[in-house]
Formats: C-alpha cells, sequence, structure tokens
C-alpha cells in the first residue's frame, strides 16, 4: 500500500485546531496535489471545551477517513495529550506546547516539547496566532506537506489584513524547528 | 505561490450533495434543518437565489416533503434534505409523492435511532425505513454514496433516476461521509449526464395524466402551462380521478410495482474489488464501505483472498447479482452502523447466512474490526 500519513491536532475550543486542519489539508490536496481529508470531534463533546482535528495525506486514495495510527500528535492541552498519547504510531511524532503540558507521555515516539504560545505571543505578538507556530512546525517536522504548499493555503483561509501576521507566525515556527534540528 | 488546480477543493459531503443538486438542474428546495444534515440547507439557502431558484424554510418535514412535491408537479426539480425524526415524519408524503409519480430527491444524512436518538454521531439505520417507511406496495429507490466525489456523483444520480422512473430517490448519507472534508475534483460541465422527465406532447384538452405506455412511464405536464388534472393520493385511473374499479385499481398498483422491477438492472449499481479470485466477500455500503476497502487491501497484503462488493444503489437489491456469487464466496461479512438490517437481504440473496458485523454505539466501524472477521474465516 502507498503512503499514509495521520496527523492529530488536539487542545481546546477556540484554539484554532480546526482551521489548522483545514489548512494542512487544503495544502495537500490543493496545492500539492496529493489527496488529502480531514475530519473534527463534532456535536456537545466540541463544546465542552476539547477539541479535536484528524488530517490524513496520502498519495492514493483515502479509504478510511479516521486517524488510527497518529504519525503526528499536535497537543495544546495536558488533558488532550494524556487521552491520545497512546495513539501514536511506533516512531511518530509528539509536539507539546510547553506552557500547557508538564507532564510529558512516555513512549516509543520522539517528543517536541516548545513552548508555542509563549513563541506566538512574545516572537509574533499575538497568542491567538499560537495555531499557525504549530503549523510551521508541523510542516518542518514531517515534511508531509511543502512549505510553499501551507503558505499558499494559509493566504486563502485567513481573513484579509491578517495574511502578513499569519505567515509570520507560520515561518517562525517553520524556523525554529529547523533550527533546533540543524 | 504554489500552484493551484481550481477544479479541486477540500469538500464535506454535505456541501458536494448541494452543489451536485444545482448541477443537477434542482432549482427549489423545501425543509427544515436538522443535524447532521443542516450545512445542506445552508449552503442551499445561499446558493439557490443566486441560480435563480427557491429555498423555503418549512414549519416541519410534512410540510417540507410537501413542498417539494408541489413545486415538482410544476415543473421544477425539488429536494429536501434531513435527518432521522424528519425523515419519519415525511414518510406519509413519501407515498404521496411515490404514488403520484411526482419525481423528487430526498436526502437522509442518517442518525442513530428510534427518536431523536444519536444527532452528532453516525450510524446506517434508516436501510429499512428508507425501503417501507411509507405504507402500502410502493416504488421507491434508495442510494448509498461512500464518499464526498461519490456524494456529489449520486446526488445528480437520485435527480437523473426520478426524472426517468417518476419514482422517489433516497440519498442516505451519514454523518462521517455528510461532515468529512475531502479533496473532491469537480468534474467538467460537459462529461455531466443531466436526464429531464419525459414530458406530454399532447393537447391539454386530450391529455390524461396516468395514461399507460409502452414504458410503464406515464408523461408528465407542467402545473401552470395549461394543463389542468387531478392529482391524489387515492388509487386512481389514468385520469388522475380516484376510482374503485378493481380492474383499474390492479392496473395501478401493478405498474407502480412494476416500473421498479422492469428497470432494476438499469437501476443497480455497484463496484466490485479483488472479487475475481476472491473466497470471502465483504458486502458494504456507506462510510463502512470505507472501512471495509481498508480491511480488504491490509487482508491482500497478508495473502487472504478476499474482496469487496460495494452497493451504490440499495434498493433495488441485487439479490440476483450477489446469489450469482454465492457460488464462488466461502463467506460473506457484512458491517454496518445498524444489527443487521443490508445483513438479512444479503442473507436472502444467497440463501445462506452471513458473518455481521454490526456498530450501533456512534463510532464508524473500524477495518481492524472487520480485518478480524476476515482471518477468522480464512483460517
Amino acid at each position: 500500500m502507498g503512503f499514509r500519513f495521520e496527523f492529530r491536532l488536539s487542545g481546546a475550543g477556540g484554539q484554532g485546531l480546526i482551521l489548522t486542519g483545514k489548512i494542512l489539508a487544503e495544502a495537500a490536496a490543493i496545492y500539492d496535489g496529493k489527496n488529502a481529508t480531514q475530519s473534527q470531534s463534532y456535536g456537545p463533546e466540541a463544546r465542552g471545551g476539547s477539541s479535536r482535528s484528524e488530517v490524513i495525506v496520502s498519495d492514493e486514495e483515502i479509504d478510511y477517513p479516521k486517524a488510527v495510527n497518529i504519525d503526528l500528535l499536535l497537543c495544546f492541552t495536558q488533558e488532550a495529550c494524556d487521552k491520545y498519547s497512546g495513539d501514536i504510531n511506533k516512531k511518530g511524532i509528539l509536539l507539546i506546547d510547553s506552557g500547557f503540558v508538564t507532564n510529558v507521555p512516555k513512549g516509543d515516539f520522539r517528543i517536541y516539547s516548545l513552548p508555542i504560545t509563549e513563541i506566538a505571543e512574545k516572537e509574533v505578538g499575538k497568542s491567538l496566532v499560537a495555531n499557525l507556530v504549530a503549523l510551521g512546525m508541523i510542516t518542518a517536522l514531517t515534511k508531509v506537506v511543502s512549505k510553499e504548499a501551507v503558505e499558499s493555503a494559509i493566504l486563502s483561509r485567513v481573513p484579509k489584513g491578517t495574511e502578513e501576521l499569519n505567515i509570520n507566525a507560520f515561518n517562525i515556527g517553520f524556523d525554529k524547528v529547523t533550527a533546533q534540528s540543524k | 505561490m504554489a500552484k493551484q488546480n481550481v477544479n479541486v477543493k477540500l469538500m464535506t459531503g454535505n456541501e458536494a450533495c448541494a452543489e451536485a443538486a444545482i448541477v443537477a438542474g434542482m432549482r427549489f428546495f423545501g425543509g427544515y434543518p436538522i443535524t447532521p444534515s443542516s450545512e445542506i440547507a445552508e449552503v442551499l439557502a445561499r446558493r439557490l437565489p443566486e441560480v435563480g431558484g427557491i429555498f423555503v424554510q418549512m414549519e416541519d418535514e410534512l410540510a417540507s416533503m410537501a413542498t417539494i412535491i408541489g413545486a415538482s408537479l410544476a415543473g421544477i426539480k425539488s429536494m429536501t434534505a434531513t435527518s432521522g425524526p424528519g425523515f419519519s415524519l415525511m414518510q406519509e408524503n413519501i407515498g404521496y409523492a411515490s404514488m403520484t409519480e411526482v419525481p423528487c430527491v430526498i436526502i437522509n444524512v442518517q442518525r442513530g435511532g428510534p427518536s431523536t436518538g444519536l444527532p452528532t454521531l453516525p450510524a446506517q439505520a434508516d436501510v429499512m425505513q428508507a425501503r417501507w417507511g411509507t405504507h402500502g406496495d410502493h416504488s421507491i429507490i434508495v442510494v448509498a454514496p461512500s464518499t464526498v466525489r461519490e456524494t456529489y456523483d449520486w446526488t445528480i444520480k437520485a435527480f437523473n433516476l426520478t426524472e426517468q422512473y417518476r419514482i422517489p430517490v433516497v440519498v442516505l448519507l451519514d454523518e462521517v461521509i455528510a461532515h468529512v472534508n475531502e479533496k473532491m475534483v469537480i468534474p467538467e460541465p460537459e462529461t455531466i449526464t443531466i436526464i429531464d422527465r419525459k414530458r406530454s406532447t399532447e393537447s391539454p384538452d386530450t391529455y390524461q395524466p396516468y395514461k399507460q405506455n409502452d414504458l410503464d412511464i406515464p408523461l408528465f405536464a407542467d402545473f401552470g402551462t395549461g394543463y389542468r388534472y387531478n392529482v391524489t393520493g387515492l388509487s386512481h385511473d389514468e385520469t388522475g380521478f380516484p376510482t374503485n374499479d378493481p380492474q383499474k385499481i390492479n392496473a395501478l398498483y401493478s405498474r407502480l410495482s412494476r416500473k421498479l422491477e422492469r428497470y432494476q438492472d438499469q437501476i443497480i449499481e455497484y463496484k466490485t474489488e479483488y472479487l475475481e479470485d476472491a473466497q470471502i466477500c465483504i458486502v458494504a455500503f456507506g462510510s463502512s464501505a470505507r472501512s471495509a476497502y481498508r480491511a480488504v487491501r491490509l487482508a491482500r497484503q497478508q495473502g487472504i483472498k478476499v474482496g469487496i462488493f460495494q452497493l451504490f444503489v440499495i434498493w433495488p437489491f441485487p439479490y440476483k447479482i450477489l446469489g450469482r456469487l454465492a457460488s464462488q464466496i466461502k463467506a460473506f461479512i457484512v458491517p454496518e452502523m445498524n444489527l443487521g438490517q443490508i445483513a438479512h437481504e444479503v442473507s436472502c440473496a444467497i440463501k445462506s447466512d452471513v458473518i455481521k458485523v454490526n456498530r450501533v454505539d456512534g463510532s464508524l466501524i473500524t477495518p481492524n474490526e472487520i480485518l478480524e472477521r476476515i482471518k477468522n474465516v480464512s483460517v
């Protein structure tokens, strides 16, 4: 079977995780020519504070549209990390916001613990764009979707007038990880 | 900036359904928003006025169904969209559409039931209701796509089928397909087949709305174009007026059911994969077919001879086709998000028991659940 990569973005409602998932899926599907699906927590659970967005990217038709063996898990809250870290694939990636996730799980996966929200606040100037900082990190860490494709998808999705802010946040996130892995 | 293909979009099943209906020529929607179908109404409330169509939010689902029958009688392709409780309320008027042979499309994004059930979670438990929800022997066609692209294609086909045969068509979706954002390559308009109902060329003075013809499908005349005729839910003769004449009653009911039997080979569609040398066959539909495809592909990697038969058209059910397959297949496995509604029909078709994989907890069946059953059979 062909290439299949599963992302789960988790945290609290209002952190922009559903939009982030859509941008990622659009980057893969529309700009990189791959197949992609995006789904999200729906119904009462989406209002209870927790939020979950899943993206699957594949070079062939996507049959089962849900994430089961997660290749990249992003956690913005301790609760999400406790709940989902068990679903990470062997050699998968766990990306956590160290400002919120202090109890780091153990497992056969790579852990990247970074102060995502703090970076957004101090280096971009707005904690609101922490999701875009995270998207930059995800793009650099996984290399599943090209940087250009994600930038194009961001520009087509974010509100007019906020393009520069969002692209800046994305680039800062991207560079943080690239610098760290050098 | 990376290059964007303008024909490629990320779309949900509900969005694809609404856009496809417009492509099919649908210009009247009467409905009452209900989870998980609401986005269909939401998109159409915005889109229909843009293309000169009409969107009406009615007071309930009984009235919604009535409006689409009325609009269709006036010659406009019409549809509604609903879920569980709303679909139940529509049943009386679905019977009316079937009896009066008024083309219409009903989208039912299934939820768990009975009653209010599971509004936000997927289920596939309306298989039998879609076929037999309204009383009496009647014709109805039911289709079930499994992806966003299939939802687009089958919404268009639903209109073609209802226009061609003058039989109501139900499109069964579920929450997984309705809400997943999926890559969708929008087909070029010239590649899409659109069928319109055959209209009578006879003068309004001699026109008979239910006149028998070679096709068993009466010719249509749009209300408001000079044709005056009676439309009733009572058993009627060729003029459309009620009748108690046993011969005429028999002729009507026989023809209504004959339409479906006569054209079933043209209506039934399905897709198969890996069936050529298969000893195990999965029969699946809707979103659980996606789990089944994954399970079959995983099993094939392990050398297990398993194939899949995906139903696009559930009613009429492909009894004969599955029956013929039975001689080659050692075991049939039927995964579905109900307690065995399609399994029962497969069992009738193959005249033997099937292995059921069921989930009614609001979760999509996983590929592993199906794979485990495949492995159990193959050892």
